[in-house]
């Protein structure tokens, strides 16, 4: 997932301001475009549209071809499904924890690092280093914090008083559990995204501000983060999508469990297609969550936008 | 193109390897030689067994290259056979849980063994126990060799029990063969411990409350599903003559309602209960904390005279793959036939061996406590047929949710069984995917 995303972003970083058009570049402009396309017709619109027909199919991983037709019966079971619905309330749920902390607490972080006199890399690295970690790392290291019995929070925690849940163990807490870990293993990536977004406001707003008497938290509140606006939006957008398609640190660190409590969307696909072999309903499945995310992004993409223009 | 990367360099392995095996010629008496990948699910003491296994395997062998790969247990295996085998890259040989074999055969995805090549191994069906052979095939063609059969038993502190007065003369537990019996054992126990009479994992446990309820309910004769898992018939009564016993313990506060896996364990590792219910492979964890303990049947509690306990099978089995030799074969089988001839290091972890050579050999009925419950393979109950059952399935964890919301006192029998009605009923409905 990371790799993916992180080439995604770069893209979409590129394009926001798109350059005006100059005709007579077309067939070098083509020809350059070519390979990428193919790539993006054989792995990405193909199998697309191969899962778009396989959920109109009882399609099955252990037997040739389609299967019989089912029309919009994987469909009519998916939303009828308790399963279906509280996977994706999961995903949600996630996202919800995950989101306001990953921008908040990134954007505090660049500040802050971004005004350190010495040691400045140390902290850029310090707090980009686990973003570089494989998630089955990640998850093992979190496992081990989160332990009973010989976990450290938990010895930290009893050193103070309160009694340490379950972390992961507890339906209640494992969801944040899960959004503690994803917060320390990803805040990197919109920490370096806002450390070259402070990079690019220029140094005289500053001067002319303090001129005329205005303290750090005046030139925070109104030059830093509205010129931050759009690296927020894209920060923002990223960060959405990133968290709607949660699976690995589930998958390996609770399994879905306790009760299924942790399963996100995305598991469930995985469960329906790979383990019960039923690969045309799992495609059913993620053709409805497509369209999720499709309108949550835009939605979402809509709203932001909004705010940044109104500043 | 017609000279890809992988071809060139299987080419020039090959050609290495008819390099050495040129070599070779210089040592007689070798193995062929050749590489094996073998893939199992085993952890804890059984992982420990299996690996000294694989040693015996390795030492016997020292020409071919074994390459034994320990995947995560249950649903995450299974996957993972099924989708290396449908990308024609299985393992040579791997481990199933013989109701999970059921799933995979009928998908088409373990190669049939034939007994012509089972022959030349010195493997046919007489060599195995009745019991995990048959229940094994699949239109009277076998594809699955059962190394052990696993059922759920009864662990026991025998101080606790010599002090209940639970134990005669010589020393055996007194039979504990009726519901009235065993309340009362449980509850003489737990005047000794002070704690419990016994224990049973419960929360967070997606298989052992469905293994007490299967063994009790189908000590009454009740079937959950029919027609290869097309249609439930769940049992109303009996379900709930089964449901009401169990939850009576834990409100008695005879047995605790809330408790997992490994908490069961501790508690009767401490001596907090004198009874402990599991499949038999705890028994590693027991002998390792020194307690005083001994194993017997799971009691026959609702079954009069005739016995009936949950319990499933592991098999060895060859997963399909196309343009698989004849050398390639005959090495699995010998693989597999190496380690059957282990199967005494497999039963001191508690399984029943399925090879009837040792099975039947004075050395096996001198192992205690693990040949004490060496009837249960006779009146092992498997879970029923259907694309979604078997040990560690979607079967298993709607049916041990529902139970254990009635014996943490969640839930009254009578909801529990309309709960795996409704779920298992939407199931049954599902076209099968194999």
């Amino acid at each position: 997932m990371t790799a993916e995303t992180a080439v995604r972003r770069t893209d979409a970083s590129q394009t926001t301001e798109a350059p005006p058009r100059e005709w007579g570049h077309g067939l070098p402009a083509a020809g350059f475009l070519t390979p990428f396309l193919l790539l993006y017709l054989l792995f990405i619109i193909g199998p697309a549209l191969y899962g778009l027909t396989m959920s109109f199919f009882n399609t099955s991983a252990v037997k040739p071809g389609l299967n019989s037709f089912a029309g919009f019966g994987n469909y009519a079971e998916a939303l009828q499904s308790s399963d279906f619905w509280s996977s994706l309330w999961h995903t949600f749920w996630f996202t919800i924890l995950t989101t306001p902390p990953l921008i908040v607490l990134a954007l505090v972080f660049a500040l802050l690092a971004d005004r350190v006199g010495r040691g400045r890399w140390f902290f850029r690295l310090a707090f980009f280093v686990p973003y570089i970690l494989p998630s089955a790392v990640v998850a093992l290291i979190w496992m081990w914090i989160y332990t009973p019995g010989l976990g450290l929070i938990e010895a930290a925690l009893t050193k103070i008083g309160p009694t340490s849940p379950n972390w992961l163990g507890d339906p209640g807490w494992a969801m944040p559990s899960l959004a503690m870990t994803t917060l320390w293993w990803t805040l990197g990536f919109n920490f370096v995204l806002y450390l070259a977004g402070l990079q690019e406001i220029p140094r005289e707003l500053y001067e002319a501000s303090a001129m005329d008497g205005a303290g750090p938290w005046q030139q925070i509140r109104s030059i830093t983060v509205p010129l931050l606006g759009r690296t927020t939006t894209l920060v923002a957008v990223l960060q959405v999508i990133a968290s709607l398609k949660v699976f690995d640190q589930m998958y390996i660190m609770t399994s879905g469990g306790p009760d299924f409590a942790t399963r996100s969307i995305l598991q469930y696909v995985y469960d329906s297609g790979f383990t019960n072999f039923r690969i045309g309903y799992a495609s059913a499945v993620s053709m409805l969550f497509f369209l999720v995310v499709l309108a949550v992004s835009a939605l979402w993409f809509t709203l932001v936008r909004r705010g940044e223009k109104e500043l | 193109m017609a000279l890809t990367r992988r071809a060139l360099l299987g080419g020039s392995a090959a050609a290495a390897a008819l390099g050495l095996a040129g070599c070779s010629g210089l040592t007689p008496g070798r193995d062929p030689g050749g590489t094996l990948d073998y893939w199992n699910l085993f952890g804890g003491g059984d992982g420990v067994r299996m690996t000294q296994m694989l040693d015996g395997y390795r030492a016997t062998h020292p020409g071919i290259d074994l390459s034994a790969v320990t995947l995560a247990w249950g649903n995450p295996y299974y996957t993972k056979l099924s989708l290396a085998t449908l990308g024609d890259k299985p393992p040579d040989v791997g481990i199933a849980h013989l109701t999970r074999a059921k799933t995979l055969i009928s998908a088409g995805l373990l190669e049939e063994l034939r007994p012509e090549d089972l022959a030349r191994h010195g493997m046919q069906a007489t060599n195995f126990s009745e019991r995990p052979w048959q229940a094994g095939l699949v239109g009277g063609k076998a594809y699955a060799i059962p190394l052990d059969t696993h059922p759920f038993v009864m662990f026991y502190n025998t101080d606790v029990c010599a002090k209940a007065g639970l134990l005669d003369s010589s020393g055996a537990l007194l039979p504990l063969d009726s519901p009235e019996k065993f309340t009362e054992a449980m509850r003489k126990a737990k005047d000794v411990t002070k704690g419990y009479g016994g224990v049973v994992a419960i929360d967070n446990d997606v298989a052992t409350p469905w293994r007490i309820f299967q063994s009790l309910y189908a000590q009454l004769q009740g079937e959950v599903l029919a027609d290869e898992g097309r249609k439930v018939v769940l049992d109303d009564a009996k379900g709930t003559q089964v449901l009401d016993f169990l939850q009576g313990l834990t409100k008695q506060n005879l047995v605790p309602g809330s408790i997992d896996y490994q908490g069961a364990i501790a508690v009767f590792a401490n001596g907090q209960s004198g009874f402990y219910f599991q499949g038999e492979w705890e028994i590693s964890t027991f002998q390792t904390a020194k307690l005083p303990f001994s194993m017997a049947l799971f009691p026959n509690v609702f079954g009069g005279n005739r016995y009936a306990v949950q319990a499933d099978s592991h098999t060895l089995v060859i997963p399909r793959r196309p343009g698989r030799d004849q050398a390639g074969l005959d090495r699995s089988l010998a693989f597999i036939r190496a380690l059957l001839d282990q199967s005494k290091t497999w039963a001191e972890g508690g399984h029943v061996p399925a090879w009837v050579p040792l099975r039947d050999s004075p050395e096996y009925r001198a192992m205690t406590p693990q040949s004490n419950y060496a009837a249960a393979v006779e009146g092992a109950s498997y879970d029923p047929e259907g694309w979604y059952s078997g040990s560690g399935s979607t079967y298993e964890i709607v049916m041990s949710a529902a139970i254990g919301s009635v014996l943490g006192n969640r839930s009254t029998p009578a909801a529990a069984l309309s709960a795996m009605r409704s779920n298992l009923t939407s199931l049954a409905k599902t076209a099968s995917p194999v």
